[in-house]
């Protein structure tokens, strides 16, 4: 093989590419979903909370998926996340009961940090235990979450145990645009310029591929294995900060079900389950969708008791639809290949 | 082939190496005998410490509680000796404990309903399968997916009513016990299928194709080894289980609901991991397993009398189930180490 220099692309080039791929017909989709919603009834989106909600519900799940999206590209799978964002934000209920006056920066620092705690005690089980992630995460999932059921027990942290500035920040807006969902596309905004530019993102993409030659090819994959796993605790620990600030109340079942949410926003915005492709951007619109499609249900008149197996059903759909694209992409490589 | 794991210790190139001790070295060595001495250390200490542990009425107790999961083992582990995973038949507990409450208290008998279930848990194991083997996907993203549908469908059923109304023939002979033994008469119904079970995987060639598949999907298939077919019937076991476990549920405890078993599918995995089967497949061995279900059921059911709530068990079986894993990694890395110095790097054979 020799190296050629890739030509730049011309516009229609990129604007084909950009119109085929993943993310945009997941944001059509979406696009889609908001339109009959709304058609059906208008309140979904011309009402001042209809648009708040419909920004600000997901944003939470959206960090998680940030983290997850990640963790899955470089072929692991993180399914404590849940649990992390449940014992952070516990964690944060208390402090603020304990110390009212704890200022509320310095609060995002300290849940993130948790997070990473948390998160870096699966990467380096992960990681120097060489046991895939599921059966490691599997574990801390439950231990994590046994752990803040014994420090809450049946208590309940209130809204009005907590400061009013935090709390507003769960419902203020800027410039139209809710305070919580500027965090998540911030959050969105850095990861996904490291994933796609830097040598440290293109690492987690050549680890996923193929582990086995990343690792002959020198790249140090037990640290990137870790900083993953630290990246997808403190998403969560971030994610359980948002949590306290929207919702105000506490108790010991936080983020209850958040994995499965995750790791089906990742798979249905493109990022293969199988490690080494996908964005982060496309697992945030997966998380838009998925939880859309949540809310738009009772609007449309089917109850949702129905959610979650519209949740099943994206998933499948879109692990096939993965599995049928990369089918149909190598055929036409080995038919380039003989032909040329 | 894909899998989802990291490059790791290969478990056959541990036993190979096995076969040079004496055979009863060998025994005492394996993880089974491990995970049944923990067994009898936990139901000893459990007896001396814990009163009123060490009765027939306890031990019945602990048996009844145990069911589900026990019947679920008995078919996840020759799906995670291939090397797949199952993670929807928890949700497939929940729907057929629903479909069983539904037809029944639509006039429907209980072994109808009953069929019917089997007959749902059947199909769900072929879609899972058929998604597998046809399509090529991971099992675990799969049945990320399924457990999410089937939960979708049993909690859409019955939304959040609960049918509670069942057959008093049946539900009193799911409750009985053997004479004065303590033993739920079910338990015959469960050593039934264990021995079909223990049969299928350690006596005959498709088991024989189980472990092989496990080790190397390839080799198997060249061998002659029906690799999707077998995974397949896996599967369709696995639905079928986790159906059975759901009839049971709704009749012993008297309730059908949509979230039924919620989280089982880690009970069961974490079950099964700890009864020394390979997260990379390939080994384990279902009296290990069933060691295994029954460490965690001694467990809680010893907590439980000693007034601990729930939530200490989740975070034992969780550190239980990290540590049986990690354990594994760290013996192999000693044992590599004093097998072979650390001269040259071998390269791995994946």
């Amino acid at each position: 093989m020799t190296t050629a220099t890739v030509a730049e692309p011309g516009l229609g080039a990129r604007l084909g590419k950009l119109l085929r791929s993943r993310e945009t017909s997941i944001f059509i989709a979406l696009a889609v979903v908001v339109v009959a919603t709304t058609i059906a009834n208008p309140a979904f989106l011309f009402s001042s909370d209809g648009w708040r909600d419909l920004l600000l519900t997901p944003a939470i799940v959206a960090v998680v998926a940030i983290g997850q999206a990640v963790v899955i590209i470089t072929r692991s799978v993180d399914l404590s996340v849940g649990s992390m964002v449940g014992l952070t934000a516990y964690l944060v209920g208390t402090l603020f009961v304990a110390m009212p006056g704890f200022p509320i920066p310095l609060m995002f620092l300290v849940g993130i940090a948790f997070g990473a705690v948390l998160g870096l005690i699966n990467g380096a089980l992960v990681a120097f235990g060489k046991v895939p992630a599921m059966v490691i995460t599997l574990g801390t999932l439950y231990a994590f979450r046994g752990i803040n059921v014994a420090w809450t027990g049946s208590n309940r942290i209130n809204a009005s145990d907590m400061p009013d500035d935090f709390l507003a920040l769960g419902t203020q807006s800027m410039l139209g645009i809710p305070t919580l969902t500027v965090v998540a596309v911030a959050i969105l905004l850095v990861v996904a310029w490291y994933m796609r530019n830097t040598r440290g993102g293109r690492e987690f993409y050549a680890i996923g591929s193929d582990p086995a030659a990343a690792e002959l090819y020198g790249l140090a994959k037990t640290r990137r294995v870790l900083v993953a796993f630290v990246g997808s605790g403190a998403a969560s620990g971030l994610a359980g900060v948002l949590f306290a600030a929207r919702y105000g109340t506490i108790n010991s079942q936080v983020g209850d079900g958040f994995e499965l949410q995750a790791i089906g926003a990742a798979v249905i915005g493109g990022v293969a389950i199988v490690g080494g492709s996908g964005t982060v951007l496309g697992a945030v619109f997966g998380a838009y969708l998925l939880l859309t499609i949540n809310r738009a249900l009772p609007v449309l008149g089917i109850p949702d008791f129905w959610q979650r197996a519209v949740v099943g059903t994206l998933i499948i759909g879109a692990i096939v639809l993965d599995r049928v694209l990369a089918v149909r992409q190598s055929r036409r490589l080995l038919q380039e290949r003989t032909s040329a | 082939m894909i899998t989802l794991t990291s490059s790791a210790p290969t478990s056959a190139e541990n036993s190979y190496a096995d076969y040079g001790r004496s055979p009863l070295r060998r025994l005492l060595l394996t993880r089974e005998f491990a995970i049944i001495a923990l067994l009898v250390v936990v139901i000893l200490v459990a007896s001396l410490r814990v009163a009123k542990f060490a009765s027939p009425v306890t031990m019945g107790y602990l048996l009844f509680d145990a069911m589900p999961i026990l019947l679920m083992a008995l078919s996840m582990t020759p799906v995670m000796i291939t090397g797949d995973i199952d993670l929807s038949v928890g949700s497939m507990v929940g729907l057929s404990s629903v479909l069983v409450g539904l037809l029944h208290s639509a006039g429907l008998g209980i072994p109808a309903a009953a069929v019917v279930a089997l007959v749902v848990g059947a199909i769900g194991g072929v879609v899972n399968g058929l998604l597998v083997t046809r399509v090529g996907l991971p099992s675990l993203a799969v049945t990320i997916g399924t457990l999410a549908l089937y939960r979708g469908i049993a909690v859409g059923l019955l939304g959040t009513t609960a049918v509670t109304q069942f057959d008093k023939w049946w539900t009193t002979l799911v409750k009985s016990k053997l004479g004065a033994s303590g033993l739920p008469t079910v338990m015959i119904l469960f050593l039934v299928l264990l021995v079909a079970f223990a049969v299928m995987l350690h006596f005959t060639p498709f088991g024989r194709g189980v472990f092989a598949i496990g080790l190397s999907k390839d080799a198997a298939a060249f061998s002659g080894v029906h690799v999707e077919r077998t995974r397949l019937i896996l599967f369709v076991l696995s639905g079928l289980m986790a159906a059975l476990a759901g009839i049971y549920y709704a009749l012993y405890y008297g309730s059908a609901r949509g979230d039924n078993a919620t989280g089982m599918e880690l009970q069961v995995i974490a079950a099964v991991v700890l009864g020394g089967v390979s997260v990379f497949g390939g080994r384990g061995a279902l009296h290990g397993v069933i060691a295994g279900v029954l460490v965690i059921g001694t467990l809680s059911k010893a907590l439980q009398l000693v007034n601990v709530t729930s939530d200490v068990m989740s975070i034992i079986t969780g550190v239980l189930l990290v540590l049986s894993v990690i354990l594994g990694s760290v013996l192999f890395w000693f044992q590599a180490r004093r097998v072979r110095p650390p001269t040259s790097s071998t390269p791995k054979t994946t």
